[in-house]
């Protein structure tokens, strides 16, 4: 039980529950599953098929966050993405080809690759802080998609592609499908290779990854890769799923919508260590949370609203073990502290005293702070 | 013997002559000094020259560009934005930064249009928006300082919020017929010359004066940029950290909902779509302007002339029949990054030590 | 444990006033389970530089803590200008004119020196800061210490000396009657600490009581007129400088008497063959700034110990031998050929292995499991599409966490909730899994138990008596020369000698870290 209740998964899972609680309530048949055709129906089929684009997306900024980084591009690599498929199957010799989707598809995630390997190389390369790094091909990436689709709303007609978006594999939607392979590969490729590892500990303490010899550097650009990758993915669906091309508002905000996902599901934007469930339930309470404001019949622009009061309740009630981990981490010196700071030998003596045992929590019982006061800050106030 | 007998009592021999007639020439010898490549006086000065060589491109290829009416229209169309840059910037300089204030514009827009509506005075209504900015802003700067959560997130639930509640309010756009509102949209002071200028653009040039004013005549402001350099070192010199982070969200607030009136001058309507992604051009008018984003270093001035680049490159792309809009957003993504890379290799090379 | 009475109660330098303008006694100051300061005095007086002197965690910080406000005292007194009183907070005790100067320069790189002296207390003209005035007031100050420094320059395009002596500046701008420098002369190069003992002797003189915070025993010597020594925070004693015979004082510092020191168990020597090619050879290896080339050869199955103050270099030439800071000067062989250490990746594929002596910022990765802080440097050299299988690591960290008795022996506990000394041998077996050649162990007991202590010293016997090459580095003495097989003795960034383990004591080292000169 005192297992549970710490568990970082608690809070979102309670507010994921409640939510479907709540539509229970509101419509008793909003669990009930049915096949027709050979095909799953229901809301909460619903709420997985349209979960999937913002999943994948929130997938790739989960390793990306991980990393102590950001990747703001993501919602322009969707546009471009977009874009580039569809201008692809238009231009094609037979644009309703198994062919043409495929030739399209491939393209588009190959310009992916090259975005995401363009962020990757100004952040782990040029070492440029990642929200700006990111925040240049956000800018860009929506007028490149445009310039791709010559501002027009490209409508495609293929099969192949629209399976993407509509189509069914084993009466599963396509979208649940694609993004839990993805998924499940993820989760394979950072736990049973030693990448998840490695990543951590990147995020945790890049100086001692550094000395342990690991290549943060080609790590880092890897996840900036396959963030873009994922978005490009989501962008193949979002497209498919309406058979066009609408470089203007494909995947507007889904990076802000992503980073919520990330943050709800408790991976902390720190970096360090990062939980894929916690993402998942993150990206399912978000679409729940429209599919919630649907179902009641509010106007579907205020979803952004309820949007904004989940997010405050999730942190409010994360508040305390923010505060716990920030007690911890922090010394019993003035307290904001990001760098340099006193020279510490306080450090030294906390941790070079004899016989002393646990020197990582000794500074959360260290004798009172009195800085606090001067520095207004808000260990006083945490405390 | 007593220390304090010790110290010195009468002027200092070695200390600078009173002010004389020498004084303005050493001023001006001292910025000289001061604006070393990569300095920040140099990133205002290519700024500036950045817009006077766009702005001469676009004298030189397009008829008409070059009138005086077209560049103070750069001013006209955008002096929300100049609004929205000076408050971005007080932010950024702590090393902050505000993704609500595009939303906060939109929420001001409709505020203002449904007080109205509803038959509201419009010194009332403009004061309900300034306060509702003001709070938005104060709870934030609150959220980041007490709770210590990244600027990044909290300002993105509080675009969230501010966004949502422009649904709650209205829906559809709603229309502005109030006559003052009405007046500070079509009257015009006369400028010789055969131009003019809204009203609207002097209270972006005064909101601009006043925030020079502040950062650099007041201890508030002074914080500012000692928190952006070196927010623990500003704790232990005893400067008042906290009031200051809370106070840099409070003027980002107020100035996008200052912004939002201005920008309801110019829309004369209020909807809840308005401004969407707003802040992102006042965050790429700031760092064009010559601002760090990691903070400490810039000026409100540089992001004045940010935001009239921005205008330029768009001015441009209109005049020129041949270009579509998409490309205002490449150009913008690809001066951001010049800049971007540019301050990252002349911060690297400032560093002593290194 | 005050191995000597508290100092003569006598102030007695010719001149000076005989009241202290600040006093502090019978400081004590707990953290849970340890008393980091315990009955400490300490009296400074105007017109002195009072050296306060200790090795690592001696206490001195905390005591500059308790004294400037940071910290507060479980109990004692600090009266100051003869009024009982303490401060809750640094600017408390800057507004009773106790400034401090730290040793990273705490001030805004972005701002202009005049802003920097004044910041906070700008002169103000109706309303507004009065630019000319601050300008007129940082000028003044500059001259009053005799800086020539351009006001209206930014600090940070000025070297770090520079910065110090600013700091200093903003430091006396108010009304300093006691000026606390913490460690300023660690980065500083030899003209630079000239420039700043000269502004500190004009301070002095100008009745400024000065707390004076050094590892470098030369300037100590150099500049102060009393000293106070700390030792495990405990009072060792108070000493007019000039009374205290260096030897003596390093005693006092370390914690031993000559006469009481003791024949030490030694393990025993391992023989180099006169033809052998050293595993480590390193020719006039050096980094601008942080350490003159050295020169240093490690063979197999030999201990090397490093012997030094804090900032004699130890740290620089152990982070140099493995590539954690590039060299600017030397040359360097592995089994006699040459190689190149631009990155620690490159030191570990010649099969080096390095662990830090600041644990926790450059070794522990505390979020992460025993485990895996165990397999990450054996993993980042595999990379990671070559995952450990999960029974070879399982096997590995089952027999690693025995081997050093890594305590809880639970491999899923997070490495932060582990003591410091468990954390240390996790971060030692850590290597020892890379099964590396050479091992550069830098202050590996530092802040741990005796008993992990211990076991960490039998393990570094037994590995050279293995075959491995260790570099080890302590502030121990007497752990050096019992261990090491050659001993190499560092001094205010220079190798000053070399001696044999086995034939040498400790205070064969004291004396050379002391004096300097080859004994």
């Amino acid at each position: 039980m005192n297992r549970l209740t710490r568990s970082p998964l608690l809070w979102p899972l309670l507010a994921l529950a409640a939510l479907l609680l709540f539509n229970l309530v509101v419509n008793p048949g909003f669990f009930a599953v049915r096949i027709q055709d050979g095909h799953l129906f229901g809301s909460l089929v619903d709420v997985l098929k349209n979960a999937a684009p913002t999943l994948l997306i929130a997938i790739g900024m989960t390793l990306v966050i991980a990393s102590r980084g950001i990747d703001l591009s993501v919602g322009a690599v969707v546009a471009i993405a977009g874009a580039i498929a569809c201008n692809s199957l238009v231009s094609a010799p037979d644009p309703t080809s198994a062919g043409a989707a495929v030739v399209a598809i491939s393209t588009a995630l190959g310009v992916a690759l090259l975005l995401g390997a363009w962020n990757g190389l100004l952040v782990s390369v040029f070492g440029i802080q990642p929200i700006i790094a990111t925040l240049v091909l956000m800018t860009a990436g929506r007028g490149i998609a445009m310039l791709i689709t010559d501002g027009q709303i490209i409508t495609v007609d293929n099969d192949t592609y629209g399976w993407l978006g509509g189509g069914h594999l084993l009466g599963i939607p396509a979208q649940v499908v694609v993004a839990g392979l993805i998924l499940l590969t993820v989760a394979l490729l950072t736990r049973r290779t030693a990448l998840g590892m490695l990543l951590e500990a990147v995020g945790i303490n890049p100086e001692a990854a550094r000395l342990a010899g690991v290549r943060s550097r080609s790590i880092v650009w890897t996840v900036y890769v396959f963030a873009a990758l994922a978005a490009a993915v989501a962008g193949l669906m979002i497209s498919a799923q309406v058979t066009a091309a609408d470089a203007n508002r494909a995947g507007l905000f889904i990076e802000l919508d992503a980073i919520l996902a990330v943050v709800i599901g408790g991976t902390s934007l720190a970096g360090g260590r990062y939980s894929l469930t916690g993402t998942v339930v993150g990206a399912l309470i978000l679409q729940t949370l429209t599919t919630t404001v649907y179902t009641v019949g509010i106007p579907p622009d205020m979803t952004t609203l309820f949007k904004a009061l989940v997010v405050i309740v999730v942190f409010l009630l994360q508040a305390p073990r923010l505060r716990a981990v920030m007690a911890r981490r922090r010394r019993p010196a003035p307290p904001p502290l990001p760098s340099g700071g006193l020279p510490d030998e306080a450090a030294a003596v906390l941790t070079g005293g004899p016989a002393l045992g646990d020197d990582e929590h000794t500074p959360a019982h260290a004798p009172a702070p009195t800085a606090s006061g001067t520095t207004g800050s808000g260990r006083g106030a945490l405390r | 013997m007593t220390v304090s007998d010790t110290r010195p009592t009468a002027p200092d021999p070695a200390a600078p002559p009173p002010a004389g007639p020498g004084d303005r020439r050493r001023a001006w010898q001292r910025w000289l000094r001061s604006t070393t490549t990569g300095s920040r006086t140099f990133s205002v000065l290519v700024t500036g020259v950045l817009l006077v060589v766009l702005f001469g491109t676009g004298s030189a290829r397009y008829e008409n560009f070059g009138s005086p009416q077209v560049a103070l229209n750069l001013l006209v169309d955008n002096a929300h934005l100049v609004v929205l840059a000076v408050g971005m910037t007080f932010v950024i300089l702590t090393g902050g930064i505000d993704l609500s204030s595009g939303a906060v514009v939109a929420l001001s827009t409709v505020i203002a249009a449904s007080l109205l509506e509803a038959g509201w005075p419009a010194p009332v209504a403009i004061a309900v928006v300034l306060a509702t900015g003001a709070l938005l802003g104060w709870l934030m700067g609150a959220a980041v300082h007490h709770l210590q959560l990244q600027p990044f997130i909290v300002t993105l639930a509080g675009m969230f919020l501010a966004r949502g509640l422009c649904f709650v309010i209205s829906v559809p756009s709603i229309p502005i017929r109030d006559p003052f509102f009405q007046s500070m949209a079509q009257d015009v002071v006369e400028l010789p010359g055969n131009t003019f200028l809204t009203y609207s653009v002097f209270i972006a040039l005064a909101v601009l004066a006043a925030a020079v004013w502040v950062l650099h005549r007041t201890r508030f402001g002074r914080t500012v940029y000692a928190i952006g350099g070196n927010e623990s070192s500003a704790a232990l010199m005893g400067l008042a950290v906290g009031r200051t982070k809370v106070g840099v969200y409070v003027i980002s607030g107020t100035c996008s909902a200052l912004a939002g009136l201005l920008f309801t001058f110019y829309m004369l309507s209020g909807y809840s779509l308005h401004a969407i992604g707003m802040e992102l051009d006042a965050i790429a008018a700031v760092v064009i302007g010559g601002t760090l984003l990691t903070g400490g270093a810039g000026y409100v001035v540089g992001s004045l002339l940010g935001v009239l680049v921005l205008g330029t490159i768009q001015a441009l792309i209109s005049f020129d029949g041949g270009l579509s809009s998409w490309w205002t957003r490449i150009t913008v993504g690809v001066l951001l990054l010049v800049f971007v890379v540019v301050q990252r290799l002349t911060t690297r090379r400032a560093r002593p030590g290194t | 444990m005050r191995t000597t009475p508290a100092g003569p109660a006598d102030p007695a330098a010719p001149g000076a006033p005989s009241r202290p303008v600040v006093e502090m006694s019978g400081i004590t100051i707990e953290f849970p389970g340890v008393k980091a300061l315990q009955d400490v005095d300490l009296r400074l007086f105007p017109g002195e530089v009072h050296a306060l002197m200790g090795e690592n965690g001696a206490g001195k910080s905390t005591l500059i803590k308790a004294l400037t406000g940071v910290y507060s005292y479980d109990s004692g007194t600090v009266t100051v200008g003869g009024t009982e009183r303490g401060f809750s907070s640094p600017a408390e005790a800057q507004a009773a004119g106790i400034s401090t100067v730290y040793q990273e320069v705490n001030l805004c790189p972005n701002l202009s020196v005049t802003e920097n002296i004044v910041l906070g207390r700008e002169p103000r003209r109706r309303g507004s800061i009065d630019r000319r005035a601050s300008r007129t007031r940082a000028r003044a100050v500059l001259s009053r210490l005799h800086l020539d420094v351009d006001p209206d320059s930014t600090l940070g395009t000025h070297p770090i000396a520079v910065q110090q002596l600013v700091a200093i500046a903003r430091a006396v701008d108010t009304d300093c009657r006691v000026l606390v420098l913490d460690e300023p002369t660690s980065s500083l190069d030899a003209g630079e600490v000239a420039e700043l003992f000269r502004v500190v002797r004009a301070l002095r003189d100008s009745g400024v009581a000065i707390l004076f915070v050094s590892h470098f025993l030369d300037q100590v010597y150099e500049i102060s007129d009393r000293m106070t020594v700390l030792r495990n925070g405990q009072l060792v004693g108070e000493h007019r400088t000039a009374d205290l015979p260096r030897l003596r004082l390093v005693q006092e510092m370390i914690g031993r008497e000559l006469a009481t020191l003791e024949d030490l168990e030694r393990a025993a020597a391992h023989p180099v063959p006169s033809d052998a090619v050293p595993r480590l050879s390193g020719r006039g290896i050096g980094r601008t700034g942080a350490l003159a080339p050295v020169d240093l050869d490690v063979h197999a199955g030999r201990v090397v110990g490093l012997a030094g103050l804090l900032g004699s270099g130890r740290t620089e030439l152990t982070r140099l031998l493995f590539g954690a800071d590039r060299a600017t000067s030397g040359e360097l062989r592995v089994d006699g050929r040459p190689v190149r250490l631009r990155s620690p990746r490159q030191a570990i594929a010649h099969r080096i292995a390095f662990s830090s002596e600041d644990r926790k910022a450059e070794g522990v990765v505390g979020d992460l499991t025993v485990r895996d802080n165990l397999l990450l440097a054996l993993q980042a050299r595999r990379g990671w599409l070559r995952p450990i299988p999960r029974r070879t690591g399982d096997e590995l960290v089952a027999k690693y966490m025995a081997a050093l008795d890594v305590r809880p022996a639970d491999p899923d506990a997070l490495l932060r909730n582990l003591s410091g000394g468990n954390q240390q041998k996790v971060l030692l077996a850590r290597w020892l899994l890379t099964e590396p050649r050479l091992l550069l162990l830098d202050e590996p007991t530092r802040g741990i138990d005796i008993g992990a202590k211990a076991q960490i010293q039998q393990l570094v016997a037994q590995l050279a008596a293995d075959g491995m090459s260790v570099v080890f580095v302590s502030a121990e003495l007497e752990e050096v020369v019992r261990i090491c097989d050659q001993v190499v003795v560092l001094r205010d960034r220079h190798k000053v000698a070399e001696l044999d383990g086995a034939t040498s004591s400790v205070d064969d080292v004291v004396d050379l870290i002391a004096r300097g000169g080859r004994s």
